[in-house]
This record gives C-alpha cells, sequence and structure tokens, in this order.
C-alpha cells in the first residue's frame, strides 16, 4: 500500500507502469491489480489522482446512445456504462439513473429524431421513446417553452466523477500498486526494459501504458510514434445552487448538430444543476479558465431550456478540456515490439467507459507479451458518499451515535463534518490540497464557496484535529448549552 | 425516529437579531427560548469582524466584544444557546424543524420560529468573473475568518473588489495579516463609504482606488498572479497580486425560508415580511439580514428586538395576519424591507437600496396611481450600497385592500 508524493522513485523494475493517474489511468491499474502476481506502477505529473481530464467534465454515465456504431468507442461506452454502474452500486459511487431527453426546438430537430432512435437501437441502447410535446411537459414542467418533442433515453444517468477515481485508485493501491504522485514524466528509452525519466529520477517498467490524457500524444512521440495529435477542447461549465435541483428532472440533451453534441442542463449526483459544456478547439493544454463570453453564452442557452435557472445562483464554474484528436474514436493502439499500449484520443465518454477501456487495454497487454497470470478479485472499497440521493453521514444517527464528529458539521452548505474531513486526511489516498479535499469530501464546494466553512476547513487541512483538550476556535460545543463566560 | 421537543420559541442563528430576539423574549417570559447556531461559538459575523463600528455612538466596541455582550445578554436573561447545531430542514406541518449536532438528530417543535440566519457575501463564482482557478481568492467573510480567528497566511499582495464600508474593513484585515493592499477597485464612480474613511485609505494608508473599473479576469495557475481590470473607457491593465478579496454583494442565506416555502421578496431575495417582520407562514417570524442583505449588526439587533414583540403577541394569541399589500420599488431603487403591508404594526421605518448614486434624492410613494407621500429623506446624495431610510408615516394612508405600494424616486 504505497502512494508517495516525494523523495527518490524505486530502483525496482515493475512489471507495467502506467502513465497518467486519471480516470482510465486509475481504471487499468484497478484491473491490473486483479492479477496479484504483477507489479505495477502508476505514475502522475500532479499532486493527486484525476487531476486533469477526469475532475472537470459533465459527469454523465452515458449509454453511448448516439456514438458512431462499429466504433471502439461505442462498443467500450456500452460495455463501460454497464460495469461502472454495478461498479458504483457495490462501492457506494453515487449513480442517479435520471435519464436523458433530447429536446427537439425546431422542425428539424424533432425529424432527427427517429433517426437517433434508431442510432440508439444500433448502439443495443434499448427502451427509447419518442415524446410529444404534452408527454415532454408532463415529464419537465420548468423546461422553457416552444420545445416541439423529444426522443426519451432511459438508461442515461448521472455519477460522482471524483469518488469514480478515487475509488479505482483506491482499490488499485490497497491490493499494492504503487502510486507515484508529482511524477511528470520527461523523456522515455528503453534499454530492456522502459526507463521513465521523471521529475523524481526513473523508474523502470517492462510494459508500459500511456494514459497521458491531454499529454498522450507527447508521450507517444517520445516512443517514436506520430499517429496523432491532441488537441484540447475546451469545456467551460456553470454550477448552479443546489436550490435549483427541483428544476429538472432529466438531463436535458440538444439534439446534436454538425456542430458538436451542444449545451445541456443535467442534474448532478451532489444536488446541483449543470449548464454546459462550450465546445472550443484550442492550443494551449493548461487553458482551464473560463471567458466572459463562454459564460454569456452558456447563459443564454440555459435561458431557452430552463428558463428559471437562470434566476438562481450560481455556485461554480469551471472549465476542462476534453482531447481531440480529428477523429471519431478513440486511439488506443498497442505496440507489441514496444511492449507499449497508449491510451489516446479519450474523448468526452471516459468517464463511462473507463472499465471497459481498461479491461480491452489489459487484453492488448497480453498481446505485448506480458504474462497476466491468475485472477483474484481485489477487496471491495466502500467510498464516502458525496451524493444527496444517498444518506450523507449528518443523516445517519447510527453513525454519529457511533462517532459524533459526523454531526459536527463545519462546511454547511454542503453539510461536511469533521468526521469525514478526518477520514479524507487519514484515507489511503489522501488529499494533498484544499481542492484534493474538496474532491473527496465536498467541502468549500457549496453556495459560499468559503464565506462561512473556508478558513474552518482550512485549519483542519493544515493542522489536522484538534486532540482532545487543547482548546481551539474551531471547536463545536456538541450542541451544549452556552455558559457564561463559555466566550 | 427521533423524538421530538418542544420549545415555545425556537430562534435560528445566533448573530446580533437572534441574539437580541432571543435576550428580550427570554426576559419578557416567553417561556422555553432556544437559539440554534451552526457555528462553534454564538455571535455570528462580528465574531470576527476584528475592527470598530458596533456598538453605540457613546459605547463604541469592536465585533466580537460586541458579539460577546449580545451573547451574554441571551444568555442571563434565560435563553438556551446552543452551538453546533444546523436547522436543516422542516418537518411537513407547523412550526417544526430537523437539526443536527454532534448529539444527532433532533425535531424541535415550536409555538414560533424566528429565522436569523444572516447573509453572505456572493463569491467570485456567482459574480461570474472568468478566468483561472487559482487559490489566493477570498470573500471578506473567509478573509476575516482566517486572519482573525485562525491566524492564517493570507498572502502579500492583495487587490480588493468594492469600495463600500465592508470593503475597507477587508482593506484593514488584509494590512492586519502584514499583507499590501495593491487596489481598491470598483465599478462605480466614487466610494461608497464616509469622506472620513476614503481619505484615511487613499492618504493614509496609500491605498489607491480605482472607479469605473471592473474585474474582468483572474490570472494564475496555482496561484493568483492577478488580475486584469477594465476601466469604463475600455483601458485594460493587469495588477499583479496573489490575493484577491470578493467584498459586499451580500444575499440573503434564504436556505431554510425557501425550503419552508415561504414567500420571497424579489428585491431583497430574503423572505417576504411586513412591518412586524411577521413572513408569509404562520408562526414564522425572520429578522436581521437574512431579510434585507446587508444592513449594519445594531440595525439587525433592533430587529431583532421587535420581532421578539411580535413574538409575544402571537403567543399571546394574537391572529397571524394576512399577506397584506405589497411593497415594491423602481429602479434605481434595488429593494426595498420590511416589503409587506399589513395593518398591524407598521415598521419604525423602511430600509432601501438604490443601484446608482441619487443626488438629493426625493422619494415618492405611490399606490393604485395615488400619492401617498414625497419626502427628501437626506439633502446629500444616496449612494449604492449604503442605507438609504424612508418613514413609515404615510403606511396609514395606503389602502389595505389597495394595490401594490410603489416607491420611486423624483
Ligand atoms: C466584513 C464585515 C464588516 C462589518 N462591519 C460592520 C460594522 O463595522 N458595524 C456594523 O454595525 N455592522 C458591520 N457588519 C454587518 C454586521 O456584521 C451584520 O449586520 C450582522 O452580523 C447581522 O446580524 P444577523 O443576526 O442578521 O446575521 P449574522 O451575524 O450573519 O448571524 C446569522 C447566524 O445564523 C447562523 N445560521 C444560519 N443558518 C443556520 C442554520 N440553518 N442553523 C443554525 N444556525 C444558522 C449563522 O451561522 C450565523 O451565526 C459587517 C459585516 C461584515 C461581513
Amino acid at each position: 500500500m504505497t502512494v508517495t508524493a516525494e523523495g527518490p522513485l524505486p530502483a525496482r523494475t515493475y512489471d507495467v507502469a502506467i502513465v497518467g493517474a486519471g480516470v482510465v489511468g486509475c481504471a487499468v491499474a484497478r484491473e491490473l491489480a486483479r492479477r496479484p502476481r504483477l507489479s505495477v506502477a502508476l505514475v502522475e505529473a500532479q499532486d493527486d489522482v484525476g487531476q486533469g481530464t477526469s475532475k472537470a467534465n459533465t459527469a454523465i454515465l452515458h449509454t453511448g446512445f448516439d456514438a458512431a456504431p462499429g466504433t471502439l468507442e461505442a462498443g467500450l461506452v456500452r460495455e463501460g456504462h454497464d460495469r461502472l454502474g454495478a461498479y458504483a452500486a457495490a462501492s457506494g459511487i453515487p449513480v442517479e439513473r435520471v435519464g436523458a431527453l433530447l429536446v427537439a426546438w425546431d422542425e428539424e430537430q424533432l425529424a432527427a429524431l427517429p433517426r437517433l432512435a434508431a442510432k440508439a437501437a444500433r448502439n443495443g441502447c434499448d427502451g427509447t421513446a419518442l415524446l410529444d410535446p404534452a408527454e415532454l411537459y408532463a415529464r419537465e414542467p420548468r423546461l422553457g417553452r416552444g420545445a416541439l418533442g423529444a426522443l426519451h433515453v432511459p438508461g442515461e444517468s448521472i455519477i460522482c466523477p471524483w469518488t469514480t477515481t478515487l475509488a479505482y485508485a483506491t482499490q488499485a493501491v490497497r491490493a499494492g500498486v504503487d502510486l507515484h504522485l508529482n511524477s511528470p514524466v520527461r523523456k522515455v528509452d528503453r534499454n530492456g526494459a522502459h526507463r521513465l525519466l521523471t521529475a523524481r529520477g526513473t523508474l523502470r517498467a517492462r510494459h508500459l501504458v500511456n494514459a497521458a490524457g491531454l499529454h498522450a500524444d507527447t508521450l507517444d512521440r517520445m516512443l517514436g510514434h506520430d499517429d496523432f495529435t491532441v488537441t484540447p477542447r475546451r469545456g467551460q461549465l456553470l454550477v448552479y445552487d443546489k436550490l435549483a435541483r427541483p428544476l429538472v428532472r432529466h438531463i436535458l440533451l440538444p439534439v446534436p448538430t454538425a456542430l458538436g453534441k451542444g449545451v445541456l442542463v443535467a442534474p448532478t449526483v451532489h444536488g446541483n444543476v449543470l449548464l454546459g459544456p462550450t465546445a472550443e478547439d484550442l492550443d494551449d493544454k493548461r487553458a482551464t479558465g473560463s471567458t466572459a463570453d463562454g459564460l454569456a453564452g452558456l447563459r443564454e442557452q440555459g435561458r431557452r431550456i430552463l428558463p428559471a435557472l437562470l434566476e438562481e445562483e450560481v455556485t461554480a464554474v469551471y472549465a476542462g478540456l476534453r482531447s481531440a484528436t480529428g477523429q471519431e474514436d478513440y486511439r488506443i493502439a498497442a505496440h507489441p515490439e514496444q511492449a507499449y499500449v497508449t491510451v489516446g484520443g479519450i474523448r468526452s465518454t471516459g468517464l463511462t467507459a473507463s472499465m471497459a477501456i481498461a479491461a480491452h487495454v489489459t487484453g492488448l497487454l497480453a498481446e505485448t507479451g506480458l504474462d497476466l497470470g491468475p485472477v483474484r478479485e481485489p477487496e471491495p472499497v466502500a467510498m464516502p458518499n458525496l451524493g444527496e440521493a444517498f444518506p450523507r453521514p449528518y443523516q445517519r444517527p447510527d453513525l454519529i451515535a457511533a462517532d459524533p464528529e459526523y454531526g459536527a458539521l463545519v462546511c454547511h452548505c454542503e453539510r461536511v463534518s469533521r468526521g469525514e474531513i478526518r477520514d479524507a486526511l487519514a484515507s489511503l489516498v489522501p488529499p494533498r490540497s484544499l481542492e484534493g479535499l474538496r474532491r473527496r469530501t465536498r467541502a468549500r464546494a457549496g453556495r459560499c464557496q468559503g464565506f462561512y466553512c473556508g478558513a474552518a476547513v482550512r485549519e483542519l487541512f493544515e493542522r489536522g484535529l484538534p486532540r482532545a483538550g487543547r482548546p481551539t476556535v474551531a471547536e463545536p460545543s456538541a450542541g451544549k448549552p452556552y455558559g457564561r463566560g463559555g466566550l | 425516529m427521533t423524538a421530538v421537543r418542544s420549545v415555545d420559541v425556537l430562534v435560528v442563528g445566533a448573530g446580533p437579531a437572534g441574539l437580541a430576539a432571543a435576550a428580550r423574549l427570554a426576559a419578557a417570559g416567553a417561556g422555553r427560548v432556544e437559539v440554534l447556531e451552526r457555528e462553534a461559538r454564538p455571535g455570528g459575523v462580528p465574531r470576527h469582524c476584528a475592527h470598530g463600528g458596533f456598538g453605540t455612538r457613546t459605547r463604541p466596541l469592536s465585533g466580537p466584544a460586541y458579539a460577546h455582550r449580545l451573547a451574554e445578554a441571551a444568555d442571563r436573561a434565560g435563553a438556551l444557546l446552543r452551538t453546533g447545531l444546523t436547522a436543516l430542514d422542516w418537518a411537513p406541518a407547523g412550526p417544526v424543524l430537523h437539526a443536527v449536532g454532534r448529539g444527532g438528530p433532533e425535531t424541535i417543535e415550536a409555538r414560533a420560529v424566528v429565522l436569523a440566519t444572516g447573509a453572505r457575501e456572493r463569491p467570485r463564482s456567482a459574480r461570474l468573473v472568468p478566468g483561472t482557478r487559482p487559490t489566493g481568492v477570498y470573500t471578506t467573510g473567509e478573509l476575516q475568518q482566517a486572519v482573525h480567528l485562525f491566524g492564517q497566511h493570507i498572502g502579500t499582495r492583495a487587490v480588493v473588489v468594492g469600495a463600500e464600508d465592508v470593503s475597507y474593513a477587508a482593506a484593514g484585515t488584509v494590512r492586519a495579516a502584514g499583507a499590501e493592499v495593491v487596489a481598491l477597485v470598483t465599478e462605480h464612480p466614487r466610494a461608497q463609504t464616509g469622506p472620513v474613511r476614503a481619505r484615511a485609505a487613499r492618504l493614509r494608508d496609500r491605498v489607491p482606488l480605482l472607479t469605473h473599473t471592473t474585474v474582468t479576469e483572474l490570472l494564475g495557475h496555482g496561484r493568483l498572479s492577478g488580475v486584469r481590470v477594465r476601466h469604463r473607457d475600455g483601458r485594460t491593465a493587469v495588477l499583479a497580486c496573489d490575493t484577491v478579496v470578493f467584498t459586499g454583494d451580500f444575499v440573503p442565506d434564504h436556505e431554510l425560508a425557501r425550503r419552508g416555502a415561504l414567500v420571497l421578496d424579489p428585491g431583497t431575495r430574503g423572505p417576504a415580511v411586513d412591518g412586524a417582520l411577521h413572513t408569509s407562514r404562520p408562526g414564522v417570524f425572520a429578522a436581521g439580514n437574512v431579510l434585507h442583505a446587508a444592513e449594519r449588526a445594531g440595525t439587525a439587533a433592533a430587529e431583532g428586538t421587535r420581532v421578539a414583540g411580535a413574538v409575544l403577541d402571537f403567543l399571546a394569541g394574537a391572529c397571524w395576519p394576512a399577506p397584506g399589500v405589497p411593497l415594491a420599488v423602481d429602479a434605481p431603487l434595488r429593494w426595498i424591507a420590511p416589503n409587506r403591508l399589513t395593518p398591524a404594526a407598521p415598521p419604525d421605518r423602511y430600509l432601501l437600496r438604490t443601484g446608482a448614486p441619487l443626488n438629493r434624492p426625493v422619494l415618492l410613494v405611490h399606490q393604485d396611481g395615488r400619492l401617498l407621500h414625497r419626502t427628501r429623506p437626506r439633502p446629500w446624495t444616496a449612494l449604492p450600497n449604503r442605507t438609504l431610510t424612508l418613514t413609515a408615516r404615510w403606511a396609514a394612508r395606503a389602502d389595505p385592500e389597495g394595490g401594490e405600494v410603489r416607491v420611486s424616486t423624483g
């Protein structure tokens, strides 16, 4: 059970090194952790797992109903949807099976719906249904006026992207995978085994998996391949206040056009409402900023889809970068002569497909000559629940009775207890920043963005829970009556 | 099952409004008066306002001292202050609330509930300020807690967004933390604070005030490296800084009010209340900054005392008033509070806000085209983010069966 973030890397030669601890890299690590005979290293440039595209997406568990039939992506999304759905149920990753509505706002879009239904069927996504306006508005009473109909896709779901990545990483590490953070790979050469030159020294591995997300093309070139170029496609999103959640029941999708998938309105498992994303092709892989134009454009589109949403407060604004390659498919390739597998171009469906990609990649690794050895299922993980559809710790009298810290709320907007923050800090893959803590607990992620809790959360993060007897300002007085001189 | 407890009055929020209400209610023999406070200490926002400006003219106090006095007064009067307890939601019927704390869940049934949940500043995200998401971005509330309650390091060069009283308080906190204030930035034509304070900041502390200026982008990966600003004339510049404080732009913390389906006022975004601070939900009153974000602590406390009177009447059997006639404002006025007119006790005065400076404003009160009142409330300029008051003397002339009452500027 090793997570390192500093110091030299181990001198041993691993059987497999995976570069990139995004949702895909972590899924591959978890899959390989099922093979106890393998020694596996997961190498990440940043100080936490899931810091790239994996943390800033639309958090949808896709059915793959609109994938291009016959592509690798279509198959892996379909398979990944089922796999991750089952894994989530077993691991405590929040998923809500809300379903999607593709809303047609003009005749052309309306005419496209039957074709989309047929495509969904070809992608193995059954149960879609065409809705007339009356049925549509009965399902979504707050939808903006003027919709002509919709296609209902019941399987589309919402999921927590942070818990997913963290569950994979936790399970992998617990089963023996070494996670090395703060280790950007700068150069790769091969001398029998791969030698990865990182900021923390050299790491050796017989087989290599490139799951470097936006930088997969760079790493690929280090290995002599010039198969694709990753263009960051920025998606800006607005997260609306929890009080907006009752406004929408389904994922509201636009009918896809030649211009892309368009802007959606969707509930989140954390109880908010998402509006976005934009789609902007850029050339800077660090351009995760939002722009005035982007936000204004989103609001304009959101106003049509769900007018009441615009009256609500915005809780967060973020932007993520998808890995566009100019191809309508993943760029997964095995290079047996190099004992190397590239997992590139994992576009906006990578979260959904992650477990299927991992299984596929494991198969490819075997083809590159890796002896996978026997399977032993790793210990199941039980992730802390961040979802609003399931009981949170503050809602569980049993938990609070056993440990009052779960009743001591620190972050009021998101109702995060000191117990949860303590647990996250003590977890197997602990946060190394307040951002990391936020993704594990939601502390500071709410409408006040720290006005009330920011300093107290930072205090817990930097100094940990106060020991018994040490008075601090942050110590709640257990709901005890306030007594004279108690201030 | 959670046991249901009964109290006479349940006050949510131990800020100035809640504490003042509890003190008066307990002193007047309202029975069992309980205050729920989710923070570890009572006192509300003044707890971390480690500066003067609280208390009375004759007895000026710092925020923490003021908070302490209010808490002691409520305690001495016999109110039960319970901290570390969060009121979560309402039971389906009646003024009954679910709460949680270290002792587990509770359901508290009250004859009357007073919502005194206060206000917060809109953070950067709600203001839709674009750019990257670096660390070093604060609201005044977080900044003050970081510095005054926890002694945390906050950075070395801070830009303060806003130029109202709270912005100057934020600048003071930045300086108290040993950091430099790069500038105060406001899109308004001038500071919205007293001239003495504005001058002192500019001349004594050498803090520039950039007027007609908007923060258009935050820059930096990891830590904030600067903010891009744009002047009204189109010029842009980057102010190098590692900290930015978004001040003012307060919104009521109205979650409980909304969860309880209380009618909200579209202007204040707090619960709509009449002069005696009845909300639309029988048995539920509201006071303090949840009604009008944000006023001074003394105003909130005075409302707490006032609401106590109405609660006592209600406990003594007074009927819940009908919603009455709504009160609304015309631009550039932004809101008015209280904002419902019932024949029951009118307020001492109405509080208003303007969105644009008004030189020697004239306020007009109309109902159904009939002029009820015309007044020049002050001989100088009324500024955005500063309190403007309107007498309630005209209230008796309004028709309780008539249409909406509108306040406009002449
Ligand atoms: C930086 C700053 C400087 C200021 N300077 C001055 C000044 O110099 N002079 C002055 O007069 N005023 C000043 N003010 C304003 C003053 O602080 C407020 O007017 C006053 O605090 C309002 O009182 P309140 O009771 O309405 O709200 P608050 O003080 O905000 O109290 C509300 C309380 O309710 C609690 N609460 C909310 N929801 C729940 C729940 N569900 N369950 C349990 N508890 C809950 C909150 O934790 C909080 O303690 C300043 C404000 C700020 C932010």
